[in-house]
């Protein structure tokens, strides 16, 4: 029931992130979801991507560390308290969120995130367990 | 196996009768032929026939890369152009480079000398060398090639770079013996990897890596990665390029200088007082036979020790350590002495960590501020930037433990340490002293 992310390093200078959009564009990779965390002196780019194979084999041609890792889209409820409940169940039943982002686009009536655990499996065992709904890669990649 | 049975293993007392003739010729024809040579034995007050014993090469003045600068860039050549066949060039890390030239015979010389090194390092007719230094004005690749040649052995001229290409020559046409520098055969099994081919998928049985200064870690984490036995070798172009001296395969302790072509000593770099076997201080070469660019009292700047204990190949020339580092490239950080060398043996020794790195040194208001920048391989990389803190903290401890002295510690992109002719540039001092 996992998605698959994928993660580069980049160093703090500027023109870093558009060359790596700049490489997927070139390779036709569309880009779903993206968040980037940084430090004063390095970043890490974690990124949701329709073809993450060809993605990661380009980005690696061109010099960049990339790293794979499983993560969790979780449908919230688009209103107010949707990811107050969400994150209710994780607080009550001990899960860590190492960190979380937004999905670009909506299910029916529902927002989509993308959470990073450290117990992927407990996590969505219990998130099931509470009727959330959990979307693998491959319903993720078709909404 | 030994190439040159009669001259490396001759016993002391030939060996130093054949060092003195030569000497004293080299002397003789650096006095004539030389301007720069003759005005310092003036200003010295020696002159070619004060040279009776081997002792006597101490009353000689010593020669450095500024000398060389100076006399940019055939003024040092010992022999006419029209005898000279080749010329390389050092890489001019500041300035101009060191140029150096070359006689028929001196080549001829540096093919026989890379033979025997080749050989100390398990090489021999039949084995295909895989030569991944780089060829052109740098003498690595060009020096290695000469040698193989020479052995019988089947050379391929690879030379540096294109990784991937180079992966696929090492699966598909299995040479059994590397020579590269110790940084780039790591970089090659990292992509080897990448490209799902290991050690053991490789008919790779030695290894002789030089060019920069590596560690005993170093060499322990190449020879698990190729799955096979690594040498060290030494040289450097202005004494000739790659063969001046080589570590046997059988000890693997200490390099064996080819004394019959080069005189070997160990310096104070502070008083420039000659040192006893077993000191640590500068290595000073002397070249004996070198036609086109003869040196005498070279001051390498290398920081090692010699050893005139037996070795247990047979050979009799005597072994220097593995360079510690430079007199010129020590840094001082706040009163503590560093060597690059240093500092890689702590990120060898730090889990997951690449030996790429480079040191920066800064000043701010009165404090030395080493920045130790390491690249980041597949390895060590996570999702989680506070994982990637922890490695930048864990560096920093233990470079702190262990050399005492504090450092910042960043993460940088593959590639992202600026590389000339396949050598990492390890240090770059900002500080206007």
């Amino acid at each position: 029931m996992h998605v698959e992310q994928i993660s580069v390093f980049l160093e703090n200078k500027s023109g870093r992130l558009s060359e790596v959009t700049g490489i997927l564009a070139e390779t036709g990779v569309n880009i779903r979801a993206l968040a980037l965390a940084d430090t004063s002196d390095f970043g890490v780019l974690r990124l949701i991507v329709d073809e993450k194979e060809k993605a990661v084999a380009a980005l690696k041609d061109n010099g960049f560390t990339v790293g794979k890792t499983q993560v969790v889209a979780v449908e919230v409820e688009d209103k107010p308290g949707g990811l107050h409940r969400i994150l209710e169940i994780l607080k009550s039943n001990d899960l860590n969120v190492e960190y979380m982002y937004a999905y670009v686009k909506h299910t029916a009536q529902n927002a989509i995130m993308i959470f990073r655990f450290d117990n992927i499996a407990a996590a969505i065992q219990t998130l099931q367990a509470q009727g959330v709904t959990v979307i693998d890669g491959q319903r993720l990649y078709a909404i | 196996m030994i190439y040159d049975m009669e001259f490396e293993t001759m016993p002391r007392e030939a060996l130093e009768a054949i060092q003195l003739r030569r000497l004293q010729t080299t002397v003789e024809r650096v006095y004539a032929n030389v301007p720069f040579y003759r005005e310092q034995f003036q200003k010295a007050g020696v002159s070619p026939a004060d040279i009776r014993t081997l002792a006597d090469l101490k009353h000689l003045p010593f020669t450095t890369k500024q000398d060389l600068r100076d006399n940019y860039p055939f003024g040092m050549f010992a022999s006419p152009m029209d005898h000279v066949v080749r010329i390389h060039a050092s890489s001019g890390t500041t300035g101009k480079p060191t140029v150096v030239g070359y006689t028929a015979r001196d080549i001829q010389t540096w093919a026989q000398l890379m033979a025997r090194a080749l050989m100390a390092g398990g090489a021999t007719r039949g084995d295909i060398i895989h030569n991944a230094y780089g060829y052109g004005l740098f003498t690595g690749g060009l020096g290695v090639h000469y040698g193989a040649e020479l052995l019988g052995a089947s050379v391929i001229p690879v030379s540096g770079g294109n990784t991937r290409r180079q992966v696929m020559i090492m699966k598909d046409f299995g040479p059994t013996i590397i020579t590269a520098t110790p940084s780039y055969s790591l970089h090659l099994m990292e992509v080897a990897e990448e490209m799902g081919i290991t050690g053991k998928d490789l008919k790779f049985k030695y290894g002789i890596f030089g060019a920069e200064p590596w560690s005993e870690t170093m060499r322990a984490e190449i020879e698990r990665k190729l799955n096979i036995t690594a040498v060290d070798i030494y040289g450097l172009s202005e004494v000739m390029g790659p063969g001046v001296a080589i570590e046997c395969k059988e000890a693997k302790r200490g390099l064996h200088i080819f004394e019959d072509h080069f005189i070997p000593e160990i310096i104070d770099p502070r008083t420039l007082d000659p040192l006893p076997f077993g000191q640590v201080g500068e290595l000073v070469f002397t070249t004996i036979t070198k036609e086109a660019f003869p040196v005498i009292r070279y001051r390498t700047r290398d920081i090692c020790s010699l050893n005139p204990e037996p070795c247990i190949c047979g050979r009799t020339h005597l072994r220097m350590s593995r360079v510690t580092g430079r007199s010129d490239d020590m840094l001082i950080i706040r009163g503590v002495n560093v060597f690059p060398s240093q500092i890689e043996s702590v990120l060898m020794d730090t889990e997951g960590v690449t030996p790429h790195y480079q040191l920066v040194v800064d000043r701010e208001g009165p404090l030395d501020v080493l920045t130790v920048r390491v690249e980041v391989s597949e390895k060590m990389f996570s999702d989680e930037v506070k994982k990637l803190q922890a490695i930048e903290k864990t560096i920093s401890k233990n470079i702190k433990e262990l050399l005492g002295v504090s450092a910042t510690v960043k993460l940088v992109e593959p590639k992202g340490i600026a590389r000339s002719e396949g050598k990492a540039v390890r240090v770059v001092d900002n500080r206007k002293l």
